[in-house]
């Protein structure tokens, strides 16, 4: 069977290569997952069992439950400062990868360029392949893993249709403060960019609040900003995300999802709405508990001696490795001391030399881990 | 703010080792230290206890509740009564409630038969208890927020996005 040249163009995930070689071996303390140790509050859960007792198994509108993006309108406007119209302005998608597919597909055409800061998550580029446009990576790793001009320049995102990240960043844990955003909002006015902002970790700020970069001047008619429940709420397994952007291109991205995907889980959409009407005091422990720990890890690798700067964000660091060569650190890291990391390679050219930590796991499997990876420098 | 912290981390595991506190609150290992004595010479942590599944102990162990009513007279207050219960080693919970009764206890003993000769025996004959309703613990699920026989193993993807 033919497949696709945009599927072929695409390689495997090379988180998947190293998955595998984790799931072969006993005993191993992972580091490398990308989503909370915690389960969705007990209220949120309670509330999607209630609504399939009620039987609630029918889709919603397209755009989700009205009463959901009634209140994620209410959110997003208490913490972020952000207002959108829950009519015409918001749209309730399957997680944000959901989200960030449909908004490339309805605004990439082929040919057309999509900047992503290197290092990135992984679906990024792929997915910007997927709709047809070529991705341009953006080197961050000697700016502390931040986007600046500089870089942007340096690959030629003035020639760009878009920009696309992800801030508080996966893999680094970097976080964009207001004052680092400024430029980059300016240089997308300048140069006519659509912004698309994935913000999923927003809640997961250490220290400083999260500042959106649709709330700057002249930005929000030209961001779709996505966020979900997946991180903050624990909520990765009951994929539902959100986006919100100007209604001419949420429209758009409706038109690709009511075809696509119809409607986001209902089951999902109850438990969403009750996490954002009460488990507020859920999530302020989980964010005190990912602090603890991320100050622990950061510490752990000051004393072996590890370069790591200091990831404000999400629930990941990025260490530097002290041989250079990422993979082969991991591998041997897995082999010899059962403890699985991702190598930064995976997540872009400018990740090589890193490992991705992440520390959404308990403080005795941390502690045991840690111990692990010092035992294994030595 | 840094006792506040540490409290929550003592009620999550006392168990935890003052280096492990000073890396996981960004403070030193002396300043913990310092923390926890003052907190202790104050009263406010009055000891360090295990969260025990009994089930899981090949060991009978007998624990009832027992709501207690009283009445008081000009010469005796609720704390004499609670100070002279209160010296009982076998009780280990001792409140002054609001509602159908007046003191909420929690007895513990080897036996239900110990259990119920301590209350006959002890705690009934005290002249301001009226009554006395003991209801033996069958089964505990969760204890001080501790759920207890959870399962918590880990099976997320050991490595994902």
């Amino acid at each position: 069977m033919k497949i696709s040249e945009r599927v072929q163009q695409v390689p495997p995930s090379g988180i998947r290569r190293f998955f595998e070689l984790a799931e072969e071996m006993d005993d191993v303390i992972s580091l490398g997952v990308g989503e909370p140790d915690f389960s969705a509050p007990w209220a949120a859960r309670e509330a999607a069992i209630a609504s399939l007792e009620r039987g609630e198994t029918s889709y919603t509108a397209n755009r989700g439950k009205r009463e959901l993006r009634e209140a994620i309108g209410e959110h997003v406007d208490e913490r972020y400062d952000l207002s959108y119209d829950p009519d015409e302005e918001i749209i309730v998608t399957t997680g944000v990868s959901e989200g960030v597919d449909v908004a490339l597909r309805a605004l990439v055409d082929p040919g057309d360029t999509v900047a992503v800061p290197d290092p990135s998550y992984v679906s990024y580029a792929p997915g910007i392949t997927f709709a047809g446009g070529d991705p341009l990576p953006v080197k961050t790793s000697n700016h502390e893993f931040k986007l600046t001009v500089e870089e942007l320049q340096r690959a030629g995102a003035q020639h760009a249709d878009a920009i696309l990240f992800c801030y508080p960043n996966n893999p680094t844990g970097a976080i964009m403060t207001r004052s680092d955003l400024e430029p980059i909002a300016e240089f997308a006015r300048e140069h006519d960019l659509t912004v698309l902002s994935d913000e999923i970790y927003a809640e997961l700020t250490y220290g400083r609040e999260h500042t959106s970069i649709a709330t700057l001047p002249g930005m929000r008619e030209r961001t779709i900003v996505f966020n979900g429940f997946s991180k903050a709420y624990a909520m990765t397994g009951l994929r539902l995300g959100y986006a919100m952007g100007p209604p001419e291109a949420i429209g758009a991205m409706n038109r690709i999802h009511q075809y696509g995907m119809l409607s986001a889980p209902t089951t999902a959409q109850h438990a969403a709405l009750e996490a954002l009407e009460s488990c507020d005091d859920e999530v302020e422990e989980m964010v005190a508990q990912y602090n603890r720990r991320r100050n622990f890890v950061l510490s752990r690798f000051e004393e072996m001696g590890i370069d790591c700067f200091e990831a404000e964000g999400a629930f990941y660091v990025f260490p530097e490795v002290p041989s250079g060569d990422a993979e082969a650190f991991a591998e041997g890291l897995l082999e010899e001391q059962q403890v699985a990391a991702v190598p930064g390679n995976v997540f872009g050219e400018d990740g090589k030399g890193h490992l991705r930590v992440s520390y959404a796991t308990g403080l005795d499997d941390l502690k045991t881990a840690m111990a692990r990876i010092e035992a294994y420098i030595d | 703010m840094s006792k506040r912290e540490l409290l929550e981390l003592l009620l999550e595991n006392a168990r935890y080792s003052t280096e492990d506190l000073a890396r996981m609150t960004g403070l030193d290992e002396e300043t913990v230290v310092a923390t926890i004595e003052s907190l202790e010479a104050e009263g406010v942590i009055r000891g360090y206890q295990a969260v025990v599944d009994w089930n899981e102990v090949d060991e009978e162990r007998v624990r009832a509740s027992v709501e207690l009513n009283v009445t008081l007279d000009r010469e005796t207050s609720y704390s004499d009564i609670s100070e002279r219960l209160a010296r009982f080693p076998e009780v280990k919970t001792l409140r002054l409630v609001s509602g159908d009764y007046d003191f909420e206890m929690v007895v513990e003993g080897e036996s239900m038969q110990q259990v119920s000769k301590f209350i006959s025996d002890k705690v009934a004959p005290v002249p301001e208890i009226t009554q006395t309703v003991t209801h033996y613990v069958m089964d505990t699920y969760k204890d001080r927020g501790i759920r207890m026989s959870e399962d918590d193993d880990d099976d997320r993807l050991s490595i994902s996005p």
